[in-house]
Formats: structure tokens, sequence, C-alpha cells
């Protein structure tokens, strides 16, 4: 439905977005996941057209719409801060749409209380926008957007201003519109917890380029690379280098692992989740180390352990207590291999 | 800890060249003299209703409310446009704004006698030009245009102070949601705009009511305003109690009209210049 084809923005001379390439499907759930400052904004600005890429093309249903203004895109958009019109009340808000296209009064009535009614947040019509909560301020945001039956929804970090609970809500009830209206939403955030609990594509950016692509399942479990790999959930990464396929030396130890077709002697980063990495008792560990700290974190309990000069990340529903000798241990088919990204 | 006493200069400050002044102002407008007595009398603002001085007050009243729509007439594009993100030069332009404002204002206006005279440097060109001479001075129109002149960075400051506020992604919302350009214009960001313009109007009406420099130059001698009634009654006439009451009428009717902008203001939640 919408394609990215070798699209770069360039801001007085600092490149935000490098060579872009994406495939955006009907009625898929997208979400542009990365650190602020990684293009993911940028990106989405250049689908709404608030911004014209440099270099590349945008494609929309077959057609190329890099020089076609904002108003006259079938997409809306959610802003990060909603950027409601603080002179129009509630109702107008949502109408605003559908004023400008000329709509029936009547047809407006009904669309903005279906709107409303979407959003829970019926018979607010009257209210000041002002005097709404973050939360109700973000639905009518969504509803203002959605009353003019865009093909596609960006939202830009709708729930970033919103306290844990209601952002926790916010997400599957977003989820919940996209399937019920069969839109595609194109999402930007920084938050992966979000990205993964919502999206059917995750793409991941950083500095400006696309890091992966793939489902949030695939992107947790198969990382391309460290970056990817410490963006996503919490890893250790360490340095190593492959003597051969299924064969990497990292802290000092020579591990099976399962990933080949390296060069040989190749320095690749190696990641290991630190809910893989499992304590056992020294003589029965593949590094011994020491336990320098213990945090509880609700499910589990977080342990840095101290070996061969690495702090290891743990994550474990058994604690043992700071200053214990404990070994470690992994199997082969949780340590992930990468390839070093480049850095320019 | 309070510091009370540091407000001390200021409240003395306040009582010499505020206070006692406005109660000698209402002191004297309502009084009479008689010989050497003094009585307390409304004498002063019933005179005030004679034909002759309502017509210079509804005269002073007109003139300057349209010298104040052509100040925003033409003070609002340009704060439109100063205030717009692709114009680069703002500040040489402000500046350029400001800048005559540094200069002395009878001089400034008596700058335009020397443009504007029979003899002057629009009549000459005119004249070289094969013309007839345009009588320019001594009318409405001078007093308007100094008006206008002198008045309408005070227009084109709030104007451009509020509309620079305006959030940038209100503007992309409207446009997201369909608007075109001029949609966008008169549906966010003139609504918006709109606490400026009334900074902008309070700030030049009020001026243009009292002033009396600007039609005694450029409306010549018989050229009367509420202005130059005052400024008679206290330098020629020598009636400080009349040119008191209609001094007091003045602050009256600048009162109602703040009175009434700063509710409007308070409505709109948005915020002027004060």
């Amino acid at each position: 439905m919408i394609r990215l084809v070798n699209i770069s923005k360039q801001f007085d001379g600092t490149e935000a977005v490098k060579n872009i390439n994406l495939h955006i499907s009907k009625n898929e759930f997208l979400t542009m996941l990365g650190p602020s400052g990684c293009g993911k904004t940028t990106t989405l600005r250049m689908i709404g057209g608030f911004e014209y890429p440099t270099t590349g093309e945008i494609i929309f249903d077959g057609v190329n719409i890099n020089a076609l203004p904002p108003y006259k895109r079938k997409v809306n958009t959610v802003f990060q801060k909603y950027a409601l019109f603080p002179h129009l009340n509630v109702y107008d808000n949502i109408a605003f749409g559908l004023h400008i296209k000329k709509v029936e009064k009547k047809t407006i009535d009904e669309k903005v209380g279906r709107m409303l009614e979407l959003v829970s947040l019926s018979g607010y019509e009257r209210r000041s926008v002002y005097s709404l909560s973050g939360g109700q301020q973000q639905r009518i945001a969504i509803a203002r957007a959605l009353i003019n039956e865009p093909e596609v929804l960006l939202l830009d970090e709708p729930l970033g201003a919103l306290d844990l609970k209601l952002r926790k809500d916010m997400q599957l009830e977003l989820k919940a519109m996209q399937k019920q209206l069969g839109i595609t939403f194109i999402y930007v955030t920084h938050d992966q917890e979000e990205a993964l609990t919502m999206s059917d594509t995750v793409v991941v950016m950083n500095r400006g380029r696309i890091q992966q692509t793939g489902t949030p399942e695939a992107i947790y479990n198969e990382p391309i690379n460290a970056f990817v790999a410490g963006f996503i959930g919490e890893s250790n990464i360490v340095e190593g280098i492959m003597h051969g396929d299924f064969h990497v030396e990292f802290a000092g130890k020579h591990v099976e692992c399962s990933d080949q077709g390296f060069a040989a002697q190749e320095v690749v980063d190696v990641v290991i989740r630190p809910e893989d990495l499992k304590m056992v008792e020294p003589a029965d560990g593949l590094f011994t180390g020491v336990v320098k700290s213990v945090t509880f974190k609700g499910v589990h309990y977080e342990m840095i352990v101290a070996a061969h000069g690495i702090d290891w990340m743990i994550h474990s529903t058994r604690m043992r207590p700071a200053g214990m000798n404990v070994g470690l241990k992994v199997v082969p088919f949780d340590i992930h291999i990468m390839k070093k990204v480049m850095e320019e | 800890m309070k510091k009370t006493w540091a407000a001390w200069p200021y409240v003395f400050w306040m009582v010499i060249f505020t206070v006692i002044p406005l109660f000698l102002l209402l002191y004297f407008s309502f009084t009479v003299k008689d010989g050497s007595t003094v009585a307390f009398s409304f004498a002063n603002f019933q005179r005030l209703f004679e034909p002759v001085y309502f017509k210079v007050l509804f005269r002073s009243l007109v003139l300057a409310g349209i010298s104040t729509f052509f100040c925003l007439f033409l003070g609002y594009p340009v704060a439109f446009i100063l205030a717009g993100r692709s114009f680069r030069r703002k500040n040489t332009m402000i500046l350029l704004l400001v800048l005559p404002m540094w200069m002395n204002f009878l001089l400034r206006t008596y700058a335009w006698l020397t443009l504007l005279e029979r003899k002057g440097l629009i009549n000459t060109v005119l004249v070289h030009l094969g013309l007839q001479p345009l009588n320019l001075l001594y009318n409405d129109f001078a007093v308007t245009l100094g008006m206008v002149y002198n008045f309408i960075p005070f227009m084109i400051l709030p104007i451009y102070s509020v509309m620079s506020k305006i959030d940038r992604s209100l503007v992309e919302a409207a446009e997201d949601l369909g608007a075109n350009p001029l949609a966008v214009f008169w549906r966010v960001t003139f609504p918006l705009s709109l606490p400026g313009v009334l900074s902008g109007i309070t700030m030049v009406f009020m001026p243009a009511v009292t002033t009396f420099v600007i039609s005694r130059l450029l409306g010549g001698g018989q050229y009367t305003l509420i202005g130059n009634l005052i400024e008679q009654q206290f330098l020629t006439v020598g009636d400080w109690n009349f040119g008191s009451a209609i001094s007091v009428l003045m602050m009256l009717i600048i009162l109602v009209s703040m009175a009434f902008t700063s509710r409007y203001e308070k409505e709109q939640e948005g915020s002027g210049l004060w």
C-alpha cells in the first residue's frame, strides 16, 4: 500500500534518514522503533507530508506522492502532544476535518457521536479541551483523525505523555481499534515493549537507518545485530572471535554455539539474554563469578555477576545473595552471534 | 521573609506621581472657581454635553477608530509574514519597525509636514509629472496618516508576538485534516491570533483617541480633537476645572474599553502583550 524507496532526508547538511526502503501493507500495524534522533519521526512526517524527502520516492497505492501536500493525502496523524485546537471544543475538534469537507451538519453530528462512542467519551461534546485529562485528550486526538476515515493512520509516540497504567490500557485499545476498523497503522515509539505488544511488524531504526524489519517475535528472538539486541529487551553483549562454524571464543572461553558462516577469526558481538544465563553450582558453570548486586524487579530478580572481567546481567526467579560464588551456564542455542555494527 | 520595605520607594513614587495627580484631577473636575471661592459642582461635566464638545469627542473617536482600522488592516499581514517560519530576516525587519520609535515623536511627525506640504516633496513630484498638486495637509487624511504611521508598531508587535507563539503542530494538524493554506488561516491561525489583535487595537486606539500633537501638526491649528481640547483648557484658556473634567471622561472611556478587552482575553485564555 505504501512503499518507501531509497528515501533520504537531510536537514541543513545533516542526514536524518539514510536510504530507507520499506513496504507497508494494507491493514498492517507497523511500528517504527528506535532511540530519539534515529529518524523514525522524520520518516513518519514524510509519509504525512510535513517533510519532503531529499531523495527517494514515496509510493501510495502505486502513485508517487512525494510532492503532495498533507491536506491532499489520504492519511491522518495523531500528534505527539495531541495538537488539539485550543479555541474549539471537543465536538468542533473532532468535526474539524468534516467541516473542511463541508459535510452536512446531520452527518457530522452522527459521525462525531459515533467517534466519541468509539473512544468512550460520549457526552463530552461541549467540553473545552483544557478540561480534559491527558488520556482523554489523547482519545479526542485519535477520534479527530479517525473520523476522516483515513486509509492510513500515523501515530507519533501518541502514548508518550501518559502514565504507565493508562498507557497499557491504551495500547490494547489502539490495537483493538485497528483490528476493528481495518486501517493501516504506522506507529512511532521508542518504547520497545509497546512495539512488541501492538505490532504486526516492527522496524528497528538507528542513526537514520533501518536495522531490522520483522515480526515482534523475530526481532526479539533473532536480532540481527548487537544494536537491535540491546534495544529490544535487555542483553549481555560482549566481544568474541569466531574460530570456525559453531565455535566462538569470548571472555577467555571457547564455547560451542549454534551459528555458522562467519569468516575465520572474525570479531563478532556475542549476545546473551539475561534470562538465558543460568546460575548453577560454581563447579558446574561455564564461568564462575561473584554476585555483585541484586535488584528485585517484581516478577524476577536482576542480578549482576562479575565473571572474567565482565559484569553479566542475569534475570532469575531464584535469588542469590550478593557476595555469593556462582557458576554461569548457557546452552549453545541461546548464544547469539552477530556481525559487528559498522560505526560511521 | 517578606521584605515589605523594598516596596516603599515604589509606593512613594506611585503616590507622588500617580495617586496625588489623579485626586487633583478629580478635585478640579468636580469644582468650579468663582473668584476666590471654590465650590463643589457638576457644571464641568454638564458642559461636556454641549454639542460643540460632543462633536469633538465624536470626531476623536471616529478618527481614532479609522486609524485603528488601518493599523490593523496594514499591520496584520505584516505580523503574519513576520511570524511565518519561512521568513529569514525576521530580526532585521523587527528592528526596522521599532527603529523609528527611537526617534523623537515630534520630529517624526514634523517630517511628514515637509512631505505633505503644498510645496512639499510629494506635490513637487506631482507638479513635475504635470499633475495638479493635492491638498494633503490639514485634513482628516493627514491626521489619520500621522496616527497610522506613529502607532502601527503597536499593532504589529502584539499580533506578531501572539502569532509566533502559535504551536506549529496546530497548523500541521489542520493541514493533516484536509485544510488547505487558506482554510488553515481562517480556521486556526486567525482565531488563535485574536488576543494579539485585541492587544493591538487597545494599544493603538488609546493613544490615538488622546493624541494632540498629531492633530495639531498635521491637522493645522483649527483642527480640534479631544486631546487638543484638554491641552487648550490647561495651557491656553486656563480653565483647569473643565480640562480635568474632559480628562476624567477620557479615562472613563479608556477604562471601559480596557475592561471589555481584558474580559474577552480571559475567555480566550490567550496571552496578549501584557
